[in-house]
């Protein structure tokens, strides 16, 4: 069996990344010059990472779907970014930050990585207040924090309820001025299709114009992937609609190993679901957990007063009022991390207390908050996420609480790397929420924005640079290669098969059909029975893809829903994945939530003698099932415990 | 509550930027008017695409308001009828039963049609790339707390610093003018210490190339404030034009 090798450095945990930094190569000014990087995706992972290349001297090459490297997914980012400043003074530290990402990922995490993580935390608050990004500040002129879940101090910057917005405009306005100085070259509205390797390591990527529809080849001595999480599997999720999982899966088909793809988050406060033609589910950020109370009816017979419209949540007493997650958890209340707080949801509402016509919401009451503090106060925070509900729902929350419900949120699960963030193939390296590395089986509130920036500014341009100090006597590579002659007619080819299906059913169609499959059997409370039958629910539906998809229009042509179908026969396979993944999981932990290992209680019952590792799936061939690689995860410095929210 | 609406749609369609345009209409029926407007847009193309034709083709991405993604002039405004909202967060219940709904692309110099109702918006990051930024490189910068900012300053540079890029300012301008987003990024960087030492260069670099990307002057008319879905002031343009004046006196 394979092996893989997580290279991380020997050493007290805190100061492996200082020792690495001091021993690695390095590349020197003028030889960057002559290196190329291509970097796909302009979030804040592969937005920084280019910008921060582009600084160093390297030539990058930069890739995204949409019109404008500004657009990417990270924008959408409500609630914070975490950094162990302890600028409040209430005990927190680079140990308080690594120890609360470790438990709430469940202890499917490498130690050595998320104490890295923590380590670079604070530089990035540093970095972009720099950059003239408008974090929230007190009225002395400090930064201001609040509080997230799964932490018991304040260590999340925000600013309004827009962090990810200028979080990314800040890496995007860095990028900018590296396009300008011409060390990045950006090309907007190219979709990566497949990924070249050469002699056994990553040169280059096949990508599609998506106005043109011309397929165009490029280049590079390394090539990084940055193209964000793959929660559009389920249809509806929290993601924009273009997030996808796709240059994951290719590199997984180059020989990349795709680990922990069954640990997938479902955040607790979403706006319910209304109705089918639904195109993707609103969040509503973690932080109205501050502050807002959630709760559902005491009595059966008014949540179905409720569920009638017979009776409005304002109407119910106090005392007849279940906040649930303050009975169950009292140390930590509202804010116990995402997944507790969704199965605790999921829990009421199928034991029939839910609220909202379809009986799959419960309250988040801002009430209480209201009287305490004054309603200029919750405006002034959550004023935008207010409005926004508003707008979808057609309620004001401040007078009526707001209904939510879990929903897809981020996907733990992705690319497997090593410690330098590099693949298990040479030269491929993945960042951001595209590879697994930092939040084992459940991420916190507010640590993707800092694991995205962290990995794009402060880790990757190093430990790039210890691989790419090999590479410089390789002359840049001719896209006329063989190599790229392969790897371009095997994209031509899928695309005519897919072109010629000439079927019945419109790609969203079948994508609504996948996300229901993946809802009900590989959602948030899976058995060993429902994900059989999911993944023969699965087989069938990708034998329906390929006999019976339509794409109207020209495949050399502007084309979005062939754009979209080539997504959706990634995302089919990212769903067997999921389900292979949950399968041979037999215990429950963090978004992984197997009904039949749970405590009498409830709660998840992980098994740390069996499954103590992340699961590496390495491709088999199309249609065998794929291998599965362990990286044992040992811990040298902590203990694992039971988690524990209660007390 | 929910509620269905019947509703003609006279849309714009143009195979590609140098190929002619007209508008087409459709007929929509028994519409939810919990909709949002661009799934009212799904549910057209979904039938489109079921009787073998293209999909009408937008822009759209995060569909809450924030990636500045989706576009759309309908009924002649930048991002419909409703106020301070984006094209993805304009919903249904908006429209009345038996509306006729007109729907364009941007019409500006500055943003060239790409298809049907998608345009080309580069411009914009050219003008950004021309010093929408504080000249730092990764590392080596001072702690975050090392220079208090008031409040108000920081309050006032994330509200200009709300602005999504989406074009609608431009758009709605009958100069076709991109002044409301230029003064924007220049209002926000120029209220923080940070950027504060490179506000007058930043603002000439950022005009000059402005007026080179084809868009034109602002006679303050004051229709990009009324149309913009973040609520940028106009007063943003005022600091831009001191700080463009302070450039224009030390060259
Ligand atoms: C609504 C919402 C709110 C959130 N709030 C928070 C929060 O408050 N705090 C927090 O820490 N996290 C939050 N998250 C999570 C966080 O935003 C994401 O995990 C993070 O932004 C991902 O960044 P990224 O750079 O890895 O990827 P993304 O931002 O998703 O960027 C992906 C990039 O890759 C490009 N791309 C993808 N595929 C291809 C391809 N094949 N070819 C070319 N380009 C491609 C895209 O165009 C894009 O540029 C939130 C997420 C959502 C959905
Ligand atoms: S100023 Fe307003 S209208 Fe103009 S791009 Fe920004 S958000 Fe859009
Ligand atoms: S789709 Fe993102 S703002 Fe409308």
């Amino acid at each position: 069996m394979a092996e893989l090798n997580a290279k991380i450095p020997a050493g007290p945990l805190a100061e492996k990344w200082t020792n690495y930094k001091a021993h690695q190569k390095l590349v020197n000014p003028s030889n960057k010059r002559r290196l190329d990087i291509i970097v796909v995706g302009t979030g804040l992972a592969g937005g920084s990472a280019a910008a921060s290349l582009g600084e160093l001297g390297f030539n990058v090459l930069n890739f995204c779907i949409q019109d404008s490297p500004r657009r990417a997914h990270s924008i959408a980012a409500q609630g914070g970014i975490n950094a162990a400043k302890n600028y409040q003074n209430d005990g927190d530290s680079v140990y308080r930050l690594f120890y609360d990402t470790i438990k709430g990922g469940d202890y499917r995490a490498r130690e050595a990585n998320v104490h890295r993580l923590a380590e670079v935390s604070g530089s990035i608050i540093d970095q972009c207040v720099a950059q003239g990004v408008p974090f929230a500040r007190e009225y002395g002129g400090l930064l201001d924090n609040r509080s997230f879940g799964g932490a018991q101090v304040s260590r999340t910057f925000y600013a309004k309820g827009q962090t990810g917005q200028q979080l990314l405009l800040g890496a995007y306005s860095a990028l900018s001025r590296q396009v300008n100085k011409g060390n990045v070259k950006m090309f907007t509205r190219h979709e990566m299709l497949d990924v070249v390797i050469i002699d056994g390591r990553a040169r280059g990527i096949i990508a599609r114009n998506l106005i043109t529809g011309k397929i165009e080849r490029f280049s590079a001595h390394a090539v990084v992937i940055a193209t964000g999480g793959y929660g559009n599997t389920f249809f509806l999720s929290t993601n924009a609609m273009a997030s996808n999982g796709s240059a994951a899966i290719q590199c997984y088909h180059k020989g990349a190993c795709f680990a922990n793809p069954a640990f997938a988050q479902i955040h607790p406060t979403c706006v319910p679901q209304h109705g089918d033609f639904q195109s993707k589910l609103t969040l509503m950020s973690e932080s109205l957990r501050n502050d807002g109370r959630i709760w559902v009816p005491k009595k059966k017979e008014d949540a179905e007063a409720i569920r009638a419209g017979k009776l409005k949540g304002a109407d119910i007493k106090e005392e007849d009022r279940d906040y649930y997650l303050e009975r169950r958890y009292p140390a930590f209340g509202n804010l116990v991390p995402r997944d507790v707080a969704s199965r605790a949801a999921k829990e009421r509402c199928d034991a029939g207390f839910g609220v909202n016509a379809t009986g799959l919401a419960v309250f988040l009451d801002f009430s209480a908050a209201i009287n305490r503090l004054g309603k200029d106060v919750v405006e002034a925070r959550y004023g935008n996420l207010f409005q926004m509900y508003e707008k979808i729902v057609d309620e004001n929350p401040y007078e009526t609480p707001m209904m939510i419900y879990p929903a897809i949120h981020y996907t733990m699960g992705g690319l497997w790397v090593d410690y330098e963030l590099m693949t298990n193939v040479q030269g491929l390296f993945a960042i951001g929420e595209a590879n697994f590395s930092d939040h084992g089986a459940n991420r916190l509130g507010a640590s993707a924005l800092m694991q995205g920036l962290a990995d794009g500014y402060f880790i990757l341009p190093y430990t790039i640079q210890n691989y790419l100090a090999d590479q410089i006597q390789v002359p840049r590579f001719s896209t006329d290669l063989k190599e790229f002659n392969e790897a371009e007619k095997a994209v031509n080819d899928k695309i005519t098969k897919l072109m010629n299906i000439k079927g019945k059913s419109s790609v969203d169609s079948l994508h609504k059909e996948l996300g229901h499959i993946m809802w009900n059997y590989v959602g948030m409370g899976r058995t060993k029975e429902g994900l059989d039958i999911g993944l023969k629910k699965l087989a069938e539906l990708k034998k329906k893809f390929w006999s019976d998809l339509f794409i109207p229009g020209d495949k050399n042509d502007f084309n979005t829903e062939l754009d979209k179908a080539l997504r959706l026969s990634d995302f089919i396979e990212i769903g067997e994945l999921m389900a292979l993944d949950s399968l041979s999981r037999n215990e429950s932990c963090g978004g992984h939530f197997r009904e039949e290992y749970q405590t009498p209680e409830g709660e998840a019952l992980r098994d740390d003698e069996h499954y103590a590792y992340a699961s590496c799936w390495k491709y088999a061939g199309a249609d065998k099932t794929p291998e599965m690689i362990k990286e044992d995860l040992t811990y040298e410095f902590i203990h694992r415990q039971t988690r524990n929210y209660k007390s | 509550m929910e509620k269905t609406i019947n509703i003609t749609l006279k849309i714009w369609r143009q195979k590609g930027p140098k190929a002619q345009g007209g508008f087409q209409t459709y007929k929509l029926d028994k519409v939810s008017t919990d909709c949002s407007f661009l799934e009212m847009l799904d549910i057209l193309n979904e039938q489109l695409i079921n009787k073998g034709e293209e999909p009408i083709a937008f822009d759209h991405d995060c569909r809450e308001g924030i990636c500045g993604m989706c576009s759309l002039y309908i009924n002649g405004h930048p991002h419909g009828p409703d106020t301070q909202v984006t094209t993805c967060q304009l919903h249904m219940r908006k429209f009345k039963d038996g509306e006729t709904i007109t729907i364009e692309p941007w019409r500006s110099a500055g943003f060239p049609v790409i298809r049907d109702l998608m345009v080309d918006r580069g411009a914009y990051d050219k003008i950004i790339q021309a010093g929408g930024y504080v000249n730092v490189n990764t590392g080596g910068v001072p702690d975050a707390n090392s220079t208090p900012i008031s409040k108000i300053d920081a309050d006032e540079a994330m509200d200009s610093a709300s602005c999504i890029g989406c074009g609608a300012c431009a758009a709605a301008c009958k100069n076709g003018s991109a002044m409301l987003f230029v003064s924007a990024k220049v209002s926000q960087l120029a209220l923080l210490p940070q950027g504060r030492v490179e506000a007058a260069a930043r603002a000439k670099a950022m005009v000059a190339k402005m007026d080179e990307v084809g868009f034109g002057n602002c006679t303050n008319t004051r229709q990009c404030e009324a149309e913009c879905p973040k609520g940028i002031s106009i007063s943003n343009i005022a600091r831009l034009n001191r700080e463009f004046l302070k450039a224009t006196l030390k060259s």
